[in-house]
Parts: structure tokens; C-alpha cells; sequence
């Protein structure tokens, strides 16, 4: 057994800190280390994208990453968007536009469209469905999840519209 | 009333945040154990020897288990007792289950399960369908066969004649959440199983069978899949049996998932066919006779097949009233993955095989292929003048496709797209474009008919709040919602009301598999069942109080009315419980008017058709073969909807699933029967990029003829084949590179259109 690293994380605004073994994939960590169970595992290879978690304001694969190489991060899981009181506009948007069937892509899906849109808060269509093609949904056909997402959009740029 | 509101899906917001859990989110007890596989390296032959010592001794490993240490059935087939839980000796697929290892974790097992040291005689194995053929290695004795009329005379007396063969690929459910189970020995040996199967009555029969110990004392619980579409219709056995074994043995709960790869290695996938055809026609394109040969590859056991096999011939038909036909269908035995259920359930693949017929003998003629295909429909309700029956003699009493046809040409404006495309195309020599349209006519109910059945359990609390329960399970369908939207409705009162409870199968017994599109038809019927027997109970009792007669009492807007008098539905309960009323029920129903022979193939083995049609527009680029669906159009028939906006996303997923299984969903083996697409970097599903660049769907407006629930229809099936435009399609774009029908394969691939249009253009 390889010797464990001294791991500190902020995981949803709160510091974690623990001993990993350093093959300790980010995923395991949050699932079974930080119980967090939002992320789900779809593949464990890169592809689906039902693991999606935002590290320093970037979609990362968190089964494609060890928790070492995240060490010092600011991890961000679908449970740091928004709770079931607080629902974040694209939580919002998902379900009163039927974004999800079973449901199982969800969680990554909202965390990397709420990635795409804080890089461009403003996506065409296109720009929707070629920044999302990183996660597989296997049940919606996507047409909703677009659709939700446009939503949210345009939500979101109202309150900030609104705000200012 | 809840019925035909667009609510969204119950655990919506638990979904958006995280929070709704699938097996492997329960949290499970302090020292749980985790289980893989130790799995086959062959296709075919028999075990000479072997040493697990290092599995034995890897790290965090408590037991390993082989067929010897199972205390009492070693079998996980849903059919015939015919696929051991691991290997009696013999293997018969590259991938099969040998040993499981329990360890202390899901890691541990991994590594473990990779150490086995297994000699083996190798056996040539039979791989593909001529192999199987050639062997004559089947599942029953001939080919099963269906016929109406004399179709061989038919054929030859016709004017013209069209044959052909094509390959027509499997499929990898690819359920988003891979198999998945744990069980939880109780206190009197008694297990409690969680897991994620569209099945819990058969994961419940497997798992007592496996620990020796009645049904009674297993319990089954199904909150929800991550998707199943059929393939967790008996591929979770395996999973759930070996957990409870283990947690017999080390009385721990003990946890299974597959890793994806495994998933993939193990589990059965749709059929592949290979479809021979023979068509017999006038001038006009009216069919005269049509011979179909259907050579399946069922895998290793037998599972599903005969069933799945079944369906494909009770669709070679789709829409089309053919007089004379005659289906001959192979089941061949072969040494890959054993196929299993998927969404339509071998309905797609005798689909394919027909709008094949269609699109070819369209292309010969020179006829509009929509306009060929509706001179072959069967006729409308009150236009039958003829023979309307199928080839399985069931009269069409429902045909809905001459109305919905017209509405979709119209709505997606094909005939001025059509045009367009002709003159865009003679404009490019690279690009192509090509336009088709399909129509679905799909059978629903189970055609063994006894498992047309379902029940419910229904309780209303004193303070007026309902506990819901019945035997179907949610795997994204909607399926709870929808039902739940059903018994608000009978109690006239607010869905906030209804807590819509886990499928257990020791509240509901005996329950069918959630498959066959049948859930909200079945399990809403016997939830409004159990809902009516309360409500009865309850009114009689108001009544009585009331001075005023039962049909006096009213249900609505969370009041009821009795008489003059109102008061709140909570009121109600409250006063029937003290008035000691049991405001508890069972419901039950079953599938009134079927009966059906599946050896003759005759009789009645479907309640009523739901029926679609589609429109797919595609271009692609000679150069590569590569391609894109640039608009889709879709009116599909969901009856009175019980919920039209989870309907619609029915119909848009299975449209974008159907297509893939048509286009880029390539299962490849190599020469030792080692699947090597088993991920998804090599196995392509369609990403949110590849959906249609414009998509329309709306639903038909309609009624069901029959009487089911609230009127609805079926849903989770039938946009799946509304997906075999996306095919044609792409036919109709190769054909623009030359003379010559282009004959595609499924999956049409970039590779095989490419190749498809070098032969159209001479170049091969
Ligand atoms: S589980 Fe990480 S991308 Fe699929
Ligand atoms: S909702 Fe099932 S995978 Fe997306």
C-alpha cells in the first residue's frame, strides 16, 4: 500500500481535510469519504459525465482525477448549487421543463451547465448543445435539458438585469 | 383533476439536487461488503483447472465463492434454468461470471476478481449467425413460422418483385446507471434486497430460490433505476442473487455494482438480426405477398429470446395491410452476451425489416414513399371494406395513421421540402441531403398473456393524507407520477397529498415486470381499483351520516361534497376513521379481451395499437460518410395523455435512442467473441451535439378506442421505432450519389455510408 497524502479541500464552502491513499480517485472522496452522493458514476472513464463537479471554476470528471490533485481545490457538487429550499434557477429550470427522466445524468448535467453558463452567460442554442456534449443523457433525447438550460438563462440575465 | 396535467416527474426536485438515491447512494451499514466478478477469458470450452490463491489472498478479500460453494440453486435465467450464476464448468460467452469475490470494498474486489489463474479446453465457439446456422445450434426445435394466406404463389403471381438481406445490429442499454444491488440479512435469516430492476417479483423468486427459503421471506425493494429500458428486466438476477448469498454467508450486507466495463462484457444486449426479404407488388406499390426470414442472435441462454423473437414477427406487418405473408424465425444459439429485453422488444427489428420492403420497392418504383406506404395501410375505423386483419389474424379496429399521416405532412411541409432538398442536392456534389418518413403501429400488452396483470395498495391516513403503492417500477418513464396523478384524481385532491412509496414487493406481490409499455396501463387501472374501493367505502359511509345517497357525494377540489353539506377531504377521513371505515385497499387488474397461441402465432395478443409517425431530414459528406439528422418531425399517438409533457419526453428520447441504434450504435467482436466496444469511447451514443438541429413533436390528439385508463396509451415503447426514419433517410441521401437502391446495413455508421456511397458512385 502506498503511503497516504495529507489531502485539504473546500467541498461546498466547507474545508475537508483527511489522509488518501494517492491513487484515490475524487469521486470515491466525495461519495464515500464526504458522503456526498450527488455526483453519480456512470463510467469511471471520462465519458459520460454524470461525475461533473466544478473545481476552481472548471467541469471537472471527478472520476478522472485524484482527490491529490485536487488537494487545496474549490470543489463545487450539484449539493453546492442548491438545495431543495434554494433552488438555483437551472435546478428550477430542470424540473418545470422536464430536463430529466430517471434522472441519473442530472446532478452532472446541471453542474457543468451552471459551469457554461458562468463562462457564457448568454449561449446560443448551438452553443448549448456543443457545450453540454460532454454528458450523456441516455433518456431525454436532450431536448429538454436544452431547453431548461435556455431557460435558466434567460432567468438568470433577468435578476442580473433586474439587480442592476 | 391531476390526470392530463404536464406535471413535472415527482422526485423532480429531488433529482435537481442530488438528493433522490439509487442503490448505490442508500447508505448502507458500517462493514458492508463489496462484490465483482471474476469473469471469463474465452467464448467457449470447459475449465480444466483453477487456482484463485491469489484472489484469495488480495488484499481486503473475505470470501471467494465458486458454483461448489452455492448452498442451493445456482441459476439466474428468468426462462429455463439455463444460465448458471457462475460457471458450472462450461463457458459459453467471453465475460461469463466464474468466481465472486467479497471484499471490503468495491476496489478490493476489482483487483481481486483480475488475479484468478483459470486453465481451460477451448471449444470452437459459434460467433455468428452463419456459424449457429451451420451448427444448427437453436433455441427450440425449427424455426418458429407465421403465416397468412399462400405468400410464395403470391409473390410469384405478383406483377413485380423486390428481394434482399440485410444485417441489422444489436444494442447496449447503456442505462445511465449501470446494474446495481444490495441485500441486508434480517434477523431471522430473512433478506432484504434493494435493487435496481424494472423485476423486484423475479429478483425476489431468484434470490429465495438461491438462499433456499420461501418468497416470503425476501423482500424486494425498487425505488428507482437510473434507466432500464429493458435491460434491467432480468440482467440484475445475477447481481442480487450473488449479494444475497454472500450476506447469507457472512452475514454482512453486501453490495454489487458492475463497473461499466463488466456491465457491458456480462450483460445481454438488444438481438441482432439478419432480415432476408421477398416482395411481391403491383404498380402501383400495393403489396401482394411478402416472405421475411428472421436469423436472431439470442446469445448464449435463452432468456427472453422466444418472446423478443415472437414480437419481431407480430410487427413485420407495421402498418400495412398485406395479403398474403409468410415470417420464419430462427432463435440461434451462439456463444456472445445472451441477448435480452430491450426497449420494443424485438417490435423494432420486424419494423425494420417491412419499412426496408417499403423504402426498396418505393425506390424501384419511383413512387413518393410516403404515398406508397399509405396505399398499403390498413384501412381507418368505418372504412373497412376488405380484409383488415393482421397476419396473426387480429382484426385493426383502431388505425389512426391516414389522419395522423396528413397531419404530419403538413405540420413538417414535406412535400415543399422534398422539393427543396431534390434542388439543393443537385447544387452539391459532396453534401447530400436526404428526407424520409415512417410510420409505427405498435402492439401493446404482454403476449404472455397472463402477465397482463398488476395490483396496488392504497392507504388514506386520518389526517387525510394517501400512501400509494403498486407493483410497477420507475426507471425515468414517469411512471409514478403519472399513477399518482391517477389517484388524486379519484380522491379529488391535490397531488401534494399523495406520497408515492417504493415498489416492495411486500406490499404488492406477484407483480409482472415493469416492461411492454405497459406500466401506467396496467398499475393505473389497478390504482384506480383500490382508489374507487375507499372513495365507495367512504361515501357510503358521509352518506349515511349525511342523510343523502352515495351517488350524492362528491370528490373534488380537496372537498367533498355530500349532498348540501361540505367539507375538507381531510374532514372526511377523519370522520370515516372514527366511524371505523377501513380506508385501506388492494386493487387489481387485468387486461380484458386477450387471448393468444404464440406456436400458431393466431388470436388476439394485443389489447389495442398505440400508433406514430416521423419525418427525419439528414445530410452527409461522401468524403467521410459522416452525416447529421438537420431536422426531425414527430406526431405520436399517446391516447387522452395522462401527463402530456412527460409523454413527449417519452417520445423525444426514444426517438434520439431509436436513431442511434440505427446510426452510430456499433456493437463490435472480434474472432474470439471479446466485445470491443465495451465503453463508451468506443461505443457511440448520441450526444446532446448529435440531436437534430430542429425538432418538432407534438402529440396526436386523440382518444384510445379501448377502455383504458382515463383513455390513454401506452408510451414507452413505441417512439423508439419512430427513430427507423433517421435510416431511411440517410438510404435516401446515399441514393443521390448514383443509380441502384443503396442497400444499407444497421447501424449506418460513417464507415457504412461511406462504403455505400463509393458503390453508388463505382468506386468499390
Ligand atoms: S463517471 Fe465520470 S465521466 Fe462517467
Ligand atoms: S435522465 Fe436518465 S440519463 Fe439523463
Amino acid at each position: 500500500m502506498s503511503k497516504k497524502m495529507h489531502i485539504k479541500l473546500k467541498v461546498n464552502g466547507k474545508d475537508e481535510e483527511f489522509f488518501a491513499e494517492p491513487r484515490e480517485l475524487l469521486i470515491y472522496t466525495l461519495r464515500e469519504r464526504l458522503n456526498i452522493t450527488g455526483p453519480h458514476i456512470g463510467c469511471e472513464t471520462s465519458h459520460c459525465g454524470a461525475c461533473t463537479v466544478t473545481i476552481n471554476g472548471k467541469s471537472v470528471k471527478s472520476c478522472t482525477m485524484f482527490a491529490a490533485q485536487a488537494d487545496g481545490a474549490e470543489v463545487t457538487t450539484i449539493e453546492g448549487i442548491g438545495g431543495p429550499d434554494n433552488l438555483h434557477p437551472l435546478q428550477e429550470a430542470f424540473k418545470e421543463h422536464h430536463g430529466l427522466q430517471c434522472g441519473y445524468c442530472t446532478p452532472g448535467m446541471i453542474t457543468r451547465a451552471s459551469n457554461l453558463l458562468e463562462e457564457n452567460p448568454n449561449p446560443t442554442e448551438e452553443e448549448i448543445r456543443f457545450g453540454m456534449a460532454g454528458n450523456i443523457c441516455r433518456c431525454t433525447g436532450y431536448q429538454n435539458i436544452v431547453k431548461s438550460i435556455q431557460a435558466a438563462a434567460t432567468e438568470m440575465n433577468a435578476a442580473k438585469e433586474a439587480a442592476e | 383533476m391531476s390526470v392530463a396535467k404536464p406535471l413535472p416527474h415527482d422526485a423532480a426536485k429531488l433529482h435537481v439536487t442530488g438528493q433522490a438515491r439509487y442503490v448505490d447512494d442508500i447508505p448502507s451499514p458500517r462493514g458492508t461488503l463489496h462484490l465483482a466478478f471474476g469473469l471469463s477469458a474465452i467464448a467457449k470450452g470447459r475449465i480444466t483447472a483453477m487456482d484463485l490463491s491469489e484472489v484469495n489472498s488480495s488484499e481486503g478479500v473475505v470470501a471467494v465463492l465458486t458454483a461448489e460453494d452455492l448452498p442451493f440453486e445456482n441459476d439466474v435465467s428468468p426462462s429455463i434454468y439455463d444460465e448458471p450464476l457462475l460457471s458450472d464448468g462450461t463457458v459459453n460467452h467471453l465475460g461469463q461470471p466464474i468466481f465472486l469475490v467479497v471484499a471490503q470494498s468495491h476496489r478490493a474486489a476489482r483487483v481481486a476478481a483480475r488475479k484468478g489463474k483459470i486453465d481451460y479446453a477451448e471449444e470452437e465457439a459459434l460467433l455468428t449467425l452463419d456459424q449457429a446456422l451451420a451448427a444448427d445450434s437453436r433455441f427450440e426445435d425449427g424455426p418458429r413460422i407465421y403465416q397468412k394466406g399462400d405468400a410464395a404463389t403470391a409473390i410469384t403471381a405478383a406483377p413485380h418483385q423486390i428481394e434482399g438481406t440485410f444485417e441489422l445490429g444489436g444494442q447496449e442499454h447503456f442505462y445511465l446507471e449501470g446494474q446495481a444491488a444490495m441485500a441486508q440479512p434480517q434477523d431471522d435469516g430473512a433478506m432484504l434486497v434493494n435493487s435496481s430492476t424494472q423485476h423486484p417479483t423475479e429478483i425476489q423468486h431468484k434470490v429465495a430460490d438461491a438462499i433456499g427459503l420461501p418468497m416470503h421471506a425476501v423482500r424486494v425493494e425498487t425505488r428507482r433505476m437510473g434507466g432500464g429500458f429493458g435491460g434491467k428486466e432480468s440482467q440484475g438476477n445475477a447481481l442480487a442473487v450473488s449479494c444475497a448469498v454472500a450476506a447469507r454467508l457472512t452475514g454482512k450486507t453486501c453490495k454489487m455494482r458492475y463497473d461499466r466495463d463488466d456491465d457491458m462484457v456480462i450483460t445481454g444486449k438488444r438481438h441482432a438480426f439478419r432480415i432476408s426479404y421477398r416482395a411481391g407488388y403491383d404498380a402501383e406499390g400495393r403489396l401482394a405477398g411478402v416472405e421475411f426470414l428472421h436469423l436472431v442472435n439470442c446469445g448464449w441462454a435463452q432468456d427472453l429470446s422466444l418472446p423478443v423473437a415472437d414480437r419481431a414477427m407480430l410487427h413485420s406487418d407495421n402498418a400495412y395491410a398485406i395479403p398474403a405473408i409468410r415470417i420464419e424465425s430462427h432463435r440461434l444459439k451462439t456463444n456472445l452476451q445472451s441477448a435480452t429485453a430491450y426497449r420494443g422488444f424485438g417490435g423494432p427489428q420486424g419494423m425494420v425489416g417491412i419499412e426496408r420492403v417499403m423504402d426498396h420497392i418505393a425506390f424501384e418504383r419511383g413512387i413518393d414513399p410516403v404515398e406508397l406506404r399509405r396505399r398499403n395501410y390498413y384501412a381507418a375505423p368505418g372504412n373497412v371494406t376488405g380484409d383488415n386483419t393482421t397476419p396473426y389474424g387480429m382484426e385493426v379496429s383502431d388505425f389512426e395513421l391516414h389522419e395522423l399521416t396528413d397531419q404530419l405532412l403538413e405540420s413538417s411541409d414535406y412535400a415543399a421540402r422534398k422539393a427543396e432538398i431534390a434542388e439543393w442536392n443537385k447544387t452539391s456534389s459532396d453534401l447530400k441531403r436526404g428526407i424520409a418518413f415512417s410510420p409505427v403501429k405498435f402492439g401493446i400488452s404482454f403476449t404472455l398473456t397472463h402477465l397482463n396483470q398488476a395490483g396496488a395498495l392504497v392507504h388514506v391516513y386520518q389526517d387525510g393524507s394517501v400512501h400509494l403503492n403498486h407493483g410497477g417500477t420507475e426507471m425515468g418513464q414517469g411512471l409514478f407520477q403519472k399513477v399518482a396523478q391517477v389517484a388524486a384524481s379519484r380522491f379529488g385532491i391535490a397531488m401534494e397529498k399523495v406520497k408515492i412509496t417504493a415498489t416492495d414487493t411486500a406490499k404488492v406481490p406477484n407483480t409482472s415486470a415493469t416492461a411492454a409499455s405497459s406500466g401506467s396501463d396496467l398499475n393505473g387501472m389497478a390504482v384506480k381499483a383500490a382508489c374507487d374501493t375507499i372513495r365507495d367505502r367512504m361515501a357510503t359511509f358521509l352518506a349515511e351520516r349525511h342523510q343523502t345517497t352515495a351517488d350524492a357525494v362528491a370528490f373534488e377540489g380537496n372537498r367533498v361534497r355530500i349532498g348540501a353539506d361540505e367539507i375538507s377531504f381531510d374532514e372526511a377521513a377523519k370522520q370515516c376513521y372514527e366511524g371505523r371505515i377501513s380506508l385501506s385497499a388492494t386493487g387489481f387488474y387485468k387486461t380484458p379481451s386477450l387471448q393468444w397461441d404464440r406456436i400458431k402465432g393466431e388470436g388476439r395478443p394485443f389489447f389495442y395499437f398505440a400508433y406514430g409517425a416521423s419525418i427525419t431530414e439528414v445530410a452527409i459528406d461522401r468524403r467521410t460518410g459522416e452525416n447529421r439528422i438537420l431536422r426531425t418531425d414527430i406526431l405520436h399517438d399517446a391516447g387522452a395523455s395522462l401527463n402530456p409533457d412527460l409523454d413527449k419526453g417519452q417520445v423525444e428520447g426514444g426517438y434520439v435512442q431509436g436513431a442511434g441504434w440505427l446510426t452510430t450504435e456499433e456493437l463490435v467482436w472480434d474472432g474470439k467473441g471479446a466485445l470491443r466496444t465495451h465503453a463508451p469511447s468506443t461505443y457511440k451514443i448520441p450526444a446532446c451535439s448529435d440531436r437534430p438541429d430542429t425538432f418538432n413533436v407534438a402529440l396526436y390528439d386523440g382518444q384510445n378506442r379501448e377502455d383504458t385508463i382515463y383513455r390513454s396509451k401506452a408510451v414507452g415503447e413505441p417512439p423508439f421505432m419512430l427513430g427507423i426514419s433517421a435510416w431511411l433517410a440517410l438510404s435516401d441521401a446515399v441514393a443521390q450519389f448514383g443509380p441502384g437502391y443503396p442497400a444499407l446495413d444497421a447501424p449506418a455508421t460513417s464507415e457504412e455510408v461511406w462504403r455505400r456511397v463509393r458503390r453508388q458512385r463505382n468506386e468499390l
